[in-house]
């Protein structure tokens, strides 16, 4: 497949914003990425979820991603029960996005629950519980398809275990909860286990989803890689988050075969405090780090993660997330002068 | 609505299962709590070994009768036989009795230190349909469908009785727990059942929140959710009341009630711990607690109040806990301390 789109050295990168605090936090990163001269431009889309259906800039945004094979995003507000369904789901099928991944691990310095965290948890994108196919098939009663299928399931238990060994870890735990959808969970888990078979160097063992919910809390230090169908990764994603210090601070990211799409791991649209100057970029920031990676700008990525990092751990500039009283802007001056 | 009658001694009764492992101990640990306190009841002890009936997994007629007659059970974990056919037996149960609403709180218990230390959530989960609908099929080699089933009235009942249970516990807040931006029409019909019958309760305060926030805030910080009770389709309860669990210390330490229309059965949710059975190292805490709900769900509260607080300052003191706990008792001496509180 053709790579990123890059000419004399500088990469072409769609940005969509996304609603709630995502201007404030795409800012936080344009002024990073000026500061430490990484070669990258964007090409920004201020679509909304709150528009009914904004079809137009939607399908411009996909053509841009179509073109540069790599995204930054915020996240899209979706409407509750009434209304169009998701943008950010319909951008991750319509590019075959099917591998999210996040990171959780502790930041020295934030007060967490829990110390010696370390995880990464890698969530199927593409079906599952999140296929959209929905139907009233008499007043009052509704089905909801969940999908799960081998394919969709080797390829995401295969994107696990090289992720575990490009990395350097050794152990993939498969979440599923088969004691109750036996067909369903119990293909995703059957697929997995043979799957596991050609990764004879990395460990596996299995958990039912409501057992991990309880490790997560009690005993994170036991999970190293994570593999799960779409739902159980939201759930997972956010006690994860919950336990290192909140949904600020965890990047993510999304891969397919030939685009990527990189957005904070938890995916909040954070609506609350929209406009307020109190954001944490980090999660934006660090899915950027992500994607410089991605870029293999591997020195721009060092020096933004390092800054971020001595930002928050030897300055200790906070925003209220973390208990501090530092603003976004505040935050993101630390981390230019800390380049 | 439990309106049992006293019997001619004067006692209500209340079918037991103790259950598989350790399940025997801690129910024994219960009785003898129980009879120590002098509460009104007896127990008709019964077993749920399933039996296959025309290919069903079923209870044995004596079980079922008991709990039909009783209207009410304290139940040890149950070993499901695996392979043969046999569906979870919690499954069973809770079909068999139309056990719509599982109640599950979690409440940090004081002097037992863990990361959090001020949990006190009360979660009611639908527990007869949604995911755990048992309806799946493939529908071409290699792809699997699993039906989760969402109706109007099972939603209808479920927020209707977390309303009701808000009012009785003075919590007067409730909180359903969804995700409807992604499943428009089923968690829709959910969501949507929960703010109609929100307008039958004017004088309950009424919100909701997105499953994946949920998550997220009550990790951070538990507190915010110590003054409602949530309410929330099937899978997203097992999850979610397990995850608070773990903030308290496990499933050795909560109690839950699965209410029902034909009855209402309360169990500890642990399992049935093979590797101590019979070894008088159990925990009972968790079934104990399990039946000082039952309790007040018969409106006994002041033998609940009794009893509970008897073995949370037990396990406060640190003197006579188990070794799950971190002490040094046997579930004999743990039950003695609480007796000697009483
Ligand atoms: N980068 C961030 N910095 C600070 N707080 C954040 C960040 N991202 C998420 N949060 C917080 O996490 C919580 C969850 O965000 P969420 O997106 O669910 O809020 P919301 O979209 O406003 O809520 P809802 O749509 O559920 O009513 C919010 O309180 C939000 O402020
Ligand atoms: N009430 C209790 N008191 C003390 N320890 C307990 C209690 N319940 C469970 N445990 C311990 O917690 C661990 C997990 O127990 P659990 O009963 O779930 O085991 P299991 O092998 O999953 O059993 P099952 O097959 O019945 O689910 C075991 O080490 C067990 O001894
Ligand atoms: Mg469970
Ligand atoms: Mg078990």
């Amino acid at each position: 497949s053709v790579g990123p789109k890059c000419y004399g050295g500088t990469y072409t990168v769609t940005l969509i914003p996304g609603d709630g605090i995502g201007q404030e936090t795409a800012a936080a990163v344009k002024s990073v990425f000026g500061a430490a001269k990484v070669p990258v431009e964007f090409e920004q889309f201020d679509l909304s979820g709150f528009t009914p259906e904004n079809d137009k800039l939607m399908q411009e945004a996909l053509a841009s991603l179509r073109r540069n094979k790599v995204g930054l995003k915020g996240i899209l507000y979706t409407p509750i029960r009434l209304g169009h369904s998701s943008f950010n789901v319909a951008m991750r099928k319509e590019l075959d996005i099917y591998a999210s991944v996040a990171h959780c691990k502790n930041i020295p310095g934030i007060n967490a629950r829990h110390k010696d965290v370390d995880f990464v948890i890698i969530r199927e994108n593409t079906e599952g519980e999140y296929s959209g196919l929905e139907h009233q098939s008499f007043p009052g009663v509704v089905e909801s398809l969940k999908i799960i299928t081998r394919p969709k399931t080797e390829r995401i238990a295969r994107y696990a275990f090289d992720y575990a060994l490009r990395h350097g870890r050794k152990r993939v735990t498969i979440v599923h909860k088969a004691n109750i959808m036996k067909l369903a969970d119990g293909l995703f888990l059957n697929t997995c286990r043979a799957v596991a078979k050609e990764y004879p160097t990395i460990q596996h063992n299995d958990m039912i989803v409501d057992n991990t919910a309880m490790q997560l809390v009690s005993r994170p230090q036991q999970f190293d890689v994570m593999v799960m169908p779409n739902l159980y990764g939201s759930i997972v994603s956010n006690i994860g988050a919950g336990i290192i210090g909140g949904a600020g601070i965890v990047p993510g990211a999304n891969y397919g075969r030939e685009f990527a799409i990189f957005e904070p791991g938890s995916r909040h649209v954070a609506k609350d405090i929209q406009g307020r100057n109190t954001a944490n970029p980090s999660s934006l920031i660090l899915s950027s780090v992500m994607m410089l990676r991605h870029l293999q700008l591997n020195e721009h990525a060092d020096q933004i993660e390092k800054a971020v990092h001595k930002t928050l751990s030897v300055d200790g500039i906070r925003t209220p997330d973390l208990g501090g009283s530092q603003s976004t802007t505040d935050f993101t001056k630390a981390v230019i002068r800390n380049l | 609505q439990y309106n049992g009658q006293k019997n001619s001694q004067g006692n209500y009764e209340v079918t037991l299962i103790p259950g598989d492992g350790i399940g025997p101990e801690i129910s024994r640990s219960v009785e003898r709590i129980f009879s120590a306190a002098q509460v009104p009841i007896s127990w008709e002890s019964v077993d749920v070994t399933p039996v296959l009936r025309d290919g069903k997994t079923v209870i044995p007629d004596e079980a079922l009768h008991s709990i039909l007659r009783t209207k009410i059970a304290l139940k040890g974990p149950l070993a499901t036989p695996i392979g043969k056919g046999h569906v979870s037996l919690n499954l069973t149960l809770r079909r068999t009795f139309n056990l719509y609403a599982n109640v599950r709180p979690c409440k940090s218990v004081p002097g037992f230190a863990t990361q959090y230390s001020n949990v006190d959530t009360v979660l009611i989960r639908e527990n007869t349909e949604g995911e755990y609908s048992g309806i799946e099929h493939e529908v071409v080699g290699g792809v699997m469908q699993s039906i989760k089933l969402i109706t109007r009235p099972a939603s209808e009942r479920v927020a209707r009785f977390a309303f009701a249970h808000a009012i009785a516990t003075g919590r007067n807040h409730v909180t359903a727990v969804h995700k409807a931006n992604i499943m428009k029409l089923s968690d829709g019909l959910f969501l949507q059942a929960c703010q109609e019958v929100a307008r039958d309760f004017p004088q309950v305060q009424f919100d909701e929140v997105l499953l994946d926030r949920a998550c997220l805030q009550i990790v951070q910080d538990p507190a915010q959710y110590a003054n409602t009770v949530m309410v929330m389709p099937n899978l997203y309860g097992d999850i979610l009341s397990d995850m608070c669990a773990g903030l308290i210390g496990g499933l050795g330490l909560t109690p839950s009630g699965n209410i029902g229309r034909d009855a209402s059965i309360f169990e500890s949710v642990h399992g049935t711990g093979p590797d101590i059975a019979g070894l008088d190292k159990a925990n009972p805490t968790a079934l104990l607690l399990s039946s000082c709900m039952m309790l007040r769900h018969m409106n006994l509260n002041s033998f609940a109040d009794r009893i509970e607080s008897a073995a949370l300052s037990t396990i406060a003191e640190g003197k006579a806990i188990t070794a799950d706990l971190g002490g040094k008792a046997s579930n004999t001496q743990f039950t003695d301390a609480i007796i000697k509180k009483l």
